[in-house]
Order: C-alpha cells, then structure tokens, then sequence
C-alpha cells in the first residue's frame, strides 16, 4: 500500500504516527502537487482510496488485529467533530495571524479539559486503557502541530502533560514529527493556509426557507447613481408617461411601438393543464400587460385550435357532431382562461369562415407559385367504413416496442412518430376492421424549395430579435437534418377543405391550417386584421409557445407565409418554454397525469396566486417541477412573509401612525442609497422582461419586498414614532418611502398578479395615472395623500390543506379527472360523458382499503357526535360526507352505488 | 450530540460511536465490515458523515459533497462497496433532508446518489419514520396532438 503525504500537512502527523506505531508496512509518496485539502491519502493495494486521516490510522491499527472498541470510536469521532475544528483554528490564529502558543491554545481551553478529565478519571495512563490505541495517535498528532511540547498546556492539567510527554517522545511519534514538522515544512503549510478562508468555529446557522441572497448581487452603488434616483424620485409622478388607452379594436399605430403577441393556440378537444397554461397562454399574458404597462401598442390573440383528427374521433366517442365538440371545449377553455384572468384583446377559434378564406387564399398563392407538389402515399383504408384512415382512426400494435395500443401517429408508450402503414396488426378505429394498403393522391409543401427564402430571413430574424435558445437550437437541428416536402392534406371531413380538383374530398393537415388561425382570429376581431398581418414594417410579432411546437412556427409556417408572398408579418421574437413536470410517485400510463386548469379553480386556491406560482417556475431555460409543497412554500414564504408583509406594513403604518396621510420625508443618506437600490432592481426588471425573462424578472420584485422589509426592520418606525420630535420625523419619512415603495410593487406586480395589484391600488389609493411603468423610481404617493383600508393581500397555506390537495390531484385517479376529456379514451361510443368516479379503476384494492377505512372513521366520527348531541346542522354535514365516501366506496368495488336517501329528509 | 446511556459505564457520546456499539449489541457486526479494510471504509464514511455532511451549511457546501458522492458512487452499490453497511444507513439520514429539497433536475444531475439513495430507503427497516423521497418524474403534460 502506498501512503502519499504532504509536507507540511498537519494530518500527515497522525497518519505518519499511526503507521510507525502499528507498523504498517507503507510506501512513501509524496502528494501530488496542488492536491489541495491538504490530506494524506492511502491507497490500498486492493484499489480502494482511504482519504480520511483518521480512517487510515484506523486501517493500520486493523491490520495488525487491534479492533475499533467504543471507547477508540468514541475519541476518533470527537476528535472529528470537536478537536480537530477548534485546532485547525488555533493553527491558523499561531501561523497567520502570529499568536504564541499558548495564546492561540486558548480557543482549546475547554477540549483539552475534557481530556484531563478523561485521563484522571479512569487512572489510566492512555486515552482508551492502559495501552496505546489509535485513539492517541490520533489525539495527539492533531495536539502536537498546535503545543509542540508539553510546557505550553497549563501546569494544572496534569494528567494530559503526562500522556501528551510520552506520546511526543515515544518513537513513532518523534519519527513522525521529525519527518513533517520540520520548520520549513510548516511555512509552506502557512503558504496554504493564507489562501484559505480562516476556519470559523461552530457557526450555528439559523435555518430558514429564504431563499439566501446570491453573492454578489450587492454591488456598490456609484455617487451618480444616488444622485440621479434622487432627482427622480423628487419630480414625483409628473414625470410618468400618461397611460396609453388604445382605441379599440386595437390597430397598429404610426411612430408606436406595435406588438402584436400570440400564444400557441391550445387545442380543443384537451381541457388544459397547468403545463399548457404556463407554456403559453400565462407567459403571453405576462409579457402582454408588461407591453401594455409599457404604453406599447398591444394586441393579444389566441383561440382554440379545432381542426383535426383528434376532434373528429372525440366526436364520434361522445356521438356528438366535431363542432359541438368544439363548442363545448371551447367554453371550457374560455373560462379556464377568464378565471386566470387572461387578458386576450380577442379570444376566438379556428372553425369560421375567415380561417377557410384566408387558408384557401394562402394555398392558391403557394400553388401558383409553384410551391406545392403531388404526390402518392400508400395509406390504410377501411373498405367498411369506406375511407381512408387519418392517423388517429387506426390503433395497433407499436412497430417499435410491440404497444398493443399505439396511435396511427405515435405510440403513447414509448413516444416515437409511427408511419400508421408500419403498424403491426392494424384496426380501423370505428369499426375495428382490419384496413389494407391504399394508394392515395396527397398535396405536399416543397420546404426544399423554400429553404432560399427561408434561411435569410431567419437569418435576419435571429439577429434582430429575441428567440429563446431552445427555438434556435431546434430550428437549427431542423434545417441541419434536411428539409423534406411536407404533406399538407389530410382524409379526414373535419377540416379547411382544399379547394382543388381531386382533393375536394380532403382537408388541409392541422399544422397547415392551425398557424392561420393567428391570422383568421384577428380577422375575426377586426375587419382591419391586414393591417397587423401584412404589415412587418410596422408590427414586431412575439410567438408563446411550449418547445415542441417551434418547427411549426419557425420553420413551417413561416416557408407557407414566404411562399405565399404577400407581405406577411413574420415572427420576429419566438419564445419557446421547456417542460413542466409533474412530481408525484405514481405513474399513470393514460395521458393526462397531474393539474388541469379547471381543477386549478376547485383548490381553493386564489387564481393570483396560481398565476404567481407557475410563473416563479416558469420553465425557462431548462424544464422545472410543480410541487405541492413548494407552492405552499412559496405561498407562505415568498408572498406571506416577504411581499404581503412588506406591503400591509407599509400601509398599516400610514394608517396607524399618521391617520392614514402620507407623512413628510426628509431624505438621509440611508434612505437615497435605498432609492439607489430599488432603482437598480426596476431597471434589472425592465431588461430581463424586454427579454422575455419572465420568471427571473419576478425575482426582482421580491428583491424590492425584501429591502424594503429590510428597511422597516432597520429603521424600527413604530419605535420612533413614540420618541421625541427627530425620531417621529425619521418614522414619518420611513414609512413614506416604504408606501411608495408598496405603490411602485403595485405597478410591476400587475402583469404577474392583477387582483393582487387592483387590491394594493385600491388599499393605497394609487391614482390609475400612475400605474404606468418607468425606469425611475419616482414618489408617486406624496406627503398628504390619503390612503384607504389597508388589509392583507394572502393567506397562510397549511400544510394539511396542501396534503389533501396532494392527494386529491397527486396519485391515483382524483375524482376531478373525470370531467379531463382525454383522461381516458373508451371506446364506449354513444355512453353520455362519465359519472364522476367510474374512472376510479374498479377493485384497486389499494383504494378499496383506504375508503373502507375512512367510511369506517368517519361512521366514528358521526356516532360520536350523535352521543354528544351535537348541533343537528353539524350531524347533517358529517353524514353527508359519510354518504359520499360510503357512494366512493361501492364505486371502487365495482358495486352500484345505491344511496341511501339520507334518513333525516324521508321523515319529513 | 446524542448520548447513550449504558448499564455500565459513563455512557458514550457521538452518532457514530452509539451506531457502531448498537450494532455490535445486535450482533450485526457485519454493518461494520468485515475485513480490515472494510472496516476502514466504513470508519471513514460515518467519519464524512459527521464532519462533511453535518458540518455543511452552504448550498455549497451541499453542492460539493453530492458531487464527490456521485463520483464515489459510480461504480459502486453501496458505499463500502458491495456489501451493505451502517455507513449506508447514517449516510441515508444524513442526507435525507437534502434529497428531499433537490428538484428533478438535480436528482437526475446526481444520478448515482439518488440509485443509491432509492436502493437505500426501500432497503428493510431503513427508512423508519422519513418520508420516501420520489424518483419517478411524471410530465404533466405534452403538447401533441
């Protein structure tokens, strides 16, 4: 075994110590240089590394036969834990800072003590018995770097100058110390040690669920930057913009900046999750208000998406026609929506009459151009039902991993595309015939072709505007594996018809058709819809979406637009958002796992406060995770502690203190650094959202909470207000700055939150003209303005409440899910939707005993109640819930569920 | 700094000293290691245990040592190697309450100390009264359609 030293290092005392006291036969080697803890380390001839001092010592011991006892245990770990800190320590105070011996020792007092004790106590002559252990080695070569020889302990620890004289001068540990303590070796361990931070003893940190400020974050302010936040903080709200009320419709406007944003347009026949939310309706309606806040000339547009495969075969599950599908869903997601409060200027749908003339006009125009080629595919067709199948009216078994129920188009899984003609044992969806091989006629996209127009203008397009690097990277990758024509016609009825000889009984493909819905909704919305769409001089276009949906909006809609050469505005700022995951333990294999939108609204949870969260994890830049956990987390620490605090004590001071008046300020240097600060983090949040940088935006405005919160807890206004007159003056001019701080929170919190921002208006009275953004900080509520009701903005969430929740929508199949129209595809074709809790997979034994229980305790429960003559109200409430759960209960065992009417109705 | 109160005797203090002495009250003896140098090993984690994983306290600190740990773990089952010790299980509690905090991202990032840390806490009698940290990453939702 080798051993390799370093030398210099104190712990090579020990180890060094240890093998010459037990022998052990290894070879020196010095450490590699730059190795930088500082430790030896054995290698074994086995491979194995020991690179803790201690152990090594140990080892040697071992292999001679001296077995660990708890008494060696005992020492080795304190000498771990307790001595080797407070040594290190004193060795730094001896060897940096120049501290003699005994001085530096001082910090030791109390350990070398303990050993006193130990050693007078037993009457033995060693640390562990009355023969050396490792124990002393140990022990002694992390003393002896420190004291050097006995005369510097204290004459009254007489037991310890004892051992520690006869460990110093047995042999291995003379050997040892004469081999590493050589003075010249302990200056170059001084070298080391002046690079390393001086070791800190037993720092007991507070634990605390803040988020712990990033180091360097705290830069220096400059005098100009005082001064000039200053100056602006005294022209007040004279110096804001006017608020900008468009007209409406909202048209683009010369000499304004237009935006026009878009979120990826959810489809229809999905109530959307949390993640579809998030990735593109949340995020644009963020960024919306920001442009708004901004006085740009905005317009937000989205709708549902309704063409398409998916909603014609929902269709025939529900027996309902494809448009009342889309009917339905369409309301479902429009309240969705409102109940986020999603500011789209115009929220509207892909199935109406602009959307075909505007497709067809784009297709003639491509086919003019000589952009689409024809060309014949082999496709399944079912001679029974007497058409050809589209991807989702086929299942079978998945040619990759041999899925019993993949998808014509892909396989659930394992994921991968499938061309439906390379199913294994293919069924026709509707009528579970078997489908043959069919040549058919089919239009396709020449993107070949296309890639000349295309590529200068992504070219252009990436170097003006903001793309996310994900859509970059994916584009890349698109173009890089070559362009290939792409099939634009589908055999389907649900659809914008082709307008061809020969195609008529076919429809435009989905990724075709859904892009224009961009264009027909805002038709819908203005009959001057041209004036955003075929205006690029004018308009700058911000695209939201989740990443998979990039190629379409980057590669392929914007080559139909190119074709089409009609002036069309294309996307200049495409931002696409990684994946949100779900975090839960159970793995349901049927789509649709986690939070759906409408559940959202069932939690109990206020939408400000779902917005705030999915926000804060925003997956940008890399994927995140929804957690229960770290909602209520967030909730209580984020927004409770921090925000809602700092914002309800700024108002509740004015009111308390100064009967609701803002009071005088009168600005000390303390306070002009503050304003400095606060300007410093608006103009961080104003760069990171002209970027799109949503998520990390919102940690600039808890950034300004917590200096504020700072402040107020620095300053202490409701002590001084009861001092003498300089005091109360100092509380006033506290409390001034900090409701004008709460007012500026109110403006950059609208975007993320805006009922929490509306209350906050409210409660402090902050005139609209002010809720404009600007890069200064300016004092928008001066010195006698009044103040309304001040309250708190959140509530506390418990974790209770957030359990059940978890449990709710976290495992298994929640209740809610029934009402998800994707949880399950039954086949079932003409049943009306499901009952709530048929979904629950019946005879889940797991669940049969967690419900069996519970009816159990709540039967308990009511009985209880009943004893204790409890309020009949009360009794009433608990027996439903047992009703509910017993109803649960013969669901999840296959049983009717025949519910007792409840007793107290029938009697009278 | 826990003390265990024996029958005989002062007592003794320190986690890893009570582990190690229960341990041999249980005749378990092999949760120590058998061979010399397992016994090292095994010495040598409960010693990282109580002075690198307890005296850590920046996230750092956290950072560094679940970066050692998943070199450490790479090519091995469990820490002293093959065989199953008490290194494993006081590792495991020591390192509970950060595997919970980590996100999915992280614990794919450390991905031979959460193989570890899963192994471990399904392993009998371990896991006690912690909760189970999750592995499986469910996405909540696709775009496709």
């Amino acid at each position: 075994m080798r051993l390799r030293v370093a030398a210099g290092g104190p712990a090579a005392l020990k180890v060094l110590a240890a093998a010459g006291a037990a022998a052990a036969p290894v070879r020196l080697r010095p450490l590699a240089p730059l190795s930088p803890p500082w430790v030896p380390v054995l290698e074994l001839d086995s491979g194995t590394v020991l690179f803790s001092p201690n152990a090594i010592c140990q080892f040697f011991f071992l292999a001679r036969g001296e077995e660990p006892t708890d008494l060696t245990n005992q020492w080795l770990e304190w000498e771990a834990t307790e001595l080797q800190p407070a040594a290190s320590a004193a060795l730094y105070a001896q060897l940096v800072h120049g501290k003699k011996g005994l001085e530096a020792a001082e910090a030791l007092g109390k350990l070398l003590a303990h050993i006193e004790q130990n050693l007078s106590r037993r009457g033995t002559a060693y640390l562990a018995g009355n023969t050396e252990s490792v124990a002393d080695v140990v022990v002694w070569g992390t003393l002896f770097p420190v004291l050097r020889d006995e005369t510097s302990l204290p004459s009254e620890l007489q037991a310890l100058r004892t051992w520690f004289r006869s460990m110093t001068l047995s042999e291995a540990c003379r050997k040892a110390a004469d081999s590493v303590l050589m003075p010249k070796a302990l200056l170059e361990f001084k070298a080391y040690l002046q690079k390393q931070p001086p070791p800190c003893l037993a720092v007991e940190k507070a634990t605390s669920n803040e988020p712990e400020e990033e180091e360097g974050s705290e830069r220096a302010l400059t005098e100009e930057e005082i001064t000039a936040a200053v100056d602006a903080w005294a022209r007040g709200a004279a110096a804001l913009p006017k608020p900008w009320q468009p007209q409406k419709p909202v048209l683009p406007v010369e000499g304004m900046r237009n935006v026009l944003i878009t979120s990826a347009l959810p489809y229809v026949n999905n109530v959307p999750h949390l993640g579809n939310i998030i990735g593109c309706v949340l995020s644009a309606d963020t960024f919306a208000r920001y442009c708004r806040l901004r006085n740009w000339n905005t317009l937000y547009v989205c709708g549902t998406d309704e063409y398409g495969t998916a909603t014609e075969t929902k269709a025939v599950e529900e027996g309902l026609t494809p448009q009342e599908i889309c009917n339905k869903y369409n309301a479902i997601h429009a309240d969705i929506y409102r109940w986020f409060d999603i500011s789209f200027d115009y929220f509207g749908r892909t199935t109406t009459p602009y959307q075909t003339t505007i497709a067809q006009d784009i297709f003639q125009r491509l086919l003019a151009r000589g952009f689409l080629l024809q060309d014949t595919v082999e496709q399944l067709r079912c001679e029974d039902c007497q058409r050809f199948l589209a991807d989702r009216f086929v299942e079978g078994t998945c040619p990759f991993c041999s899925y019993e129920e993949a998808r014509g188009d892909q396989c659930d899984k394992c994921g991968k595309l499938i061309n439906a003609v390379e199913l294994k044992n293919p069924q026709c969806k509707l009528c579970r015939g078997v489908p043959v091989v069919k040549p058919t006629q089919h239009l396709f996209l020449d993107l070949p072709k296309l890639e000349e127009r295309l590529e200068p203008w992504l070219e252009q397009s990436w170097a003006t505007g903001d793309w996310t690097a994900n859509a970059r990277y994916i584009t890349r990758s698109w173009i890089r594996d070559g362009l290939k024509p792409r099939c634009i016609t589908r055999d389907l009825k649900w659809g914008t018809p082709v307008p061809l000889d020969g195609f008529r009984d076919k429809v435009f493909y989905v990724w075709f058709d859904a892009p224009i819905g961009y264009l027909s909704i805002t038709a819908n919305y203005t009959d001057q819809w041209e004036r955003w769409w075929k205006n690029p001089q004018q308009v700058e276009l911000y695209n939201f979406m989740a990443k998979d949906n990039v190629p379409f909006h980057s590669v392929i809609f914007p080559c139909s637009l190119l074709g089409a050469d009609d002036n069309y505005t294309l996307v200049n700022h495409l931002i696409a958002t990684e994946y949100l995951n779900y975090e839960d333990g159970k793995f349901s294999k049927s789509r649709g796992v986690g939070v759906f939108g409408d559940m959202a609204k069932d939690t109990g949870i206020p939408a400000d406060i779902w917005r705030f969260y999915l926000l804060y994890l925003r997956p940008e830049g890399q994927d995140s995770a929804f957690s229960w956990s770290d909602l209520m987390l967030k909730n209580n620490s984020e927004l409770l502690n921090n925000l809602g605090n700092f914002i309800n004590r700024a108002g509740m001071f004015v009111c308390k203190f100064f009967g609701g008046t803002v009071p005088n300020m009168v600005l000390t240097p303390d306070d002009k650094r503050l304003l400095a600060r606060v300007t410093l983090e608006l103009r961080q949040y104003h760069q990171l959202l002209e970027k799109v940088r949503i998520r990390d935006a919102l940690r600039c405005i808890l950034s300004i909470s917590r200096h504020g919160n700072q402040y107020i807890q620095v300053n202490e206004p409701w002590k001084r207000i009861k001092g003498d007159e300089k005091d109360r003056q100092r509380a006033g001019t506290v409390t001034g700055v900090a409701v004008n701080m709460a007012s500026m929170l109110a403006v950059l919190l609208q975007p993320y939150m805006p009922s929490i921002s509306l209350a906050i208006q409210g409660q402090l009275c902050i005139p609209p003209d002010c809720f404009v953004l600007s890069h200064d900080f300016t004092c928008t509520l001066p010195p006698g303005h009044r103040v309304g009701t001040v309250s708190p903005l959140f509530q506390k969430l418990e974790n209770d409440q957030v359990e059940a929740l978890r449990k709710r929508f976290g495992g298994g199949q929640p209740e809610d899910l029934a009402v998800a129209p994707q949880a399950r595809q039954t086949p079932a074709a003409s049943e009306p939707p499901p009952a709530p809790a048929t979904l629950m997979a019946p005879g889940d034994p797991q669940l049969i005993q967690k419900l069996t229980e519970e009816v159990a305790k709540q039967g308990n429960h009511v009985r209880q109640l009943k004893a204790n003559k409890a309020e009949k109200a009360q009794v009433d409430t608990e027996v439903a819930k047992l009703l509910e759960l017993k109803k649960q209960l013969a669901l999840a065992e296959g049983k009717n569920p025949e519910v007792p009417v409840p007793k107290g109705k029938r009697k009278k | 700094v826990p003390v265990l109160q024996t029958n005989n005797g002062p007592g003794l203090t320190g986690l890893t000293t009570i582990a190690a002495h229960l341990v041999k009250q249980a005749k378990k003896d092999q949760l120590l290691g058998r061979t010399a140098e397992e016994k090292a090993v095994v010495q040598q984690w409960l010693e990282y245990r109580v002075t690198r994983v307890d005296g850590g306290s920046s996230k750092e600190d956290t950072r560094i040592i679940l970066k050692d740990l998943n070199i450490h773990l790479e090519d091995k089952v469990y820490f002293a190697g093959n065989i199953f010790t008490l290194a494993d299980i006081l590792m495991y509690y020591g390192l509970h309450h950060v595997m919970v905090d980590l996100t999915v991202q992280e614990k794919e990032q450390y991905l031979n100390v959460s193989r570890w840390f899963n192994h471990i806490q399904h392993y009998p009698g371990v896991r006690q009264h912690l909760p189970n940290v999750i592995f499986i990453k469910n996405r909540l939702y696709t775009n496709a359609h």
